[in-house]
């Protein structure tokens, strides 16, 4: 099975932040797929689309299903994580007051996402920052 | 298991948006940090929250959450009220803080 989408998303687009979430998992629970196991994608894909609503110029999520691998990219278009160690600890966060204050900025973005997906891999440089996320279908 | 229906019954909360009100609660969650919720609500809990802006429907939909309480008489946002009605996700407001509503919870036993 080789499937693929990709949704964009945009900076501080917070009405529609959590639609690509709710296309993915609508899509993996059409496939069929273990309702606990959709669940931490779902988790995965709310945070990746979060962080770029939040922090980025906007980018997009992409799922690629690959045999029995399902694989979430996010993509965005900078400015890039200054420093990735301390934005992968739980509770460090660079979110605004503004932000904080509407319940984001907890900190817990890349970590749920580290924490909840098979294979966590991320780059970055101000001109963007690539998630790739991974896991083998339970 | 408690419905939602019963939980309006209640004088202390009121309906603010939702068609679904023979969903089940299964246990309460409270929280207001987005992501925090998002790890650690269950499916079907009723959430206790003060927070109001348009997110919270995303987050309630995307764990198939049975409601979302709005506590401490926390002024909901328009867009968020829309929002709901759009994704079908029952929204319910009372004046109590949370513990309120748990101690309120517990006596109905």
């Amino acid at each position: 099975m080789n499937i693929d989408f990709e949704i964009n998303i945009y900076h501080e687009d917070y009405h529609n932040a959590g639609s690509a979430s709710s296309e993915i998992k609508k899509y993996l629970t059409q496939l069929g797929l273990n309702p606990k196991f959709i669940r931490k994608i779902v988790i995965s894909s709310y945070e990746a689309e979060m962080n770029i609503v939040i922090h980025s110029l906007g980018g997009k999520l992409k799922l690629d299903i690959i045999g029995n691998h399902i694989i979430l990219t996010s993509i965005d278009k900078g400015p890039g994580i200054r420093d990735i160690k301390m934005a992968l600890t739980e509770g460090f966060s660079t979110a605004s007051k503004k932000v904080r204050e509407m319940g984001f900025g907890a900190g817990m973005g890349l970590p749920n996402m580290k924490k909840n997906s098979d294979k966590f891999e991320i780059k970055s440089s101000p001109k963007g920052t690539i998630v790739r996320l991974s896991w083998v279908i339970e | 298991m408690m419905k939602v229906r019963r939980l309006i019954e209640d004088p202390a909360f009121e309906l603010v948006t939702g068609r679904d009100l023979d969903r089940e609660i299964k246990d309460f969650y409270s929280g207001d940090l987005l992501s925090w919720v998002m790890s650690h609500a269950k499916e079907n809990n009723a959430w206790c929250t003060v927070l109001t802006h348009v997110n919270i429907v995303a987050v309630s939909a995307l764990l198939n959450l049975s409601c979302i309480i709005i506590c401490e008489d926390a002024e909901i946002e328009l867009a968020t009220i829309e929002k709901a009605k759009k994704e079908n996700v029952n929204v319910v407001k009372t004046s109590l803080n949370t513990v309120e509503v748990i101690q309120k919870m517990i006596s109905y036993g």
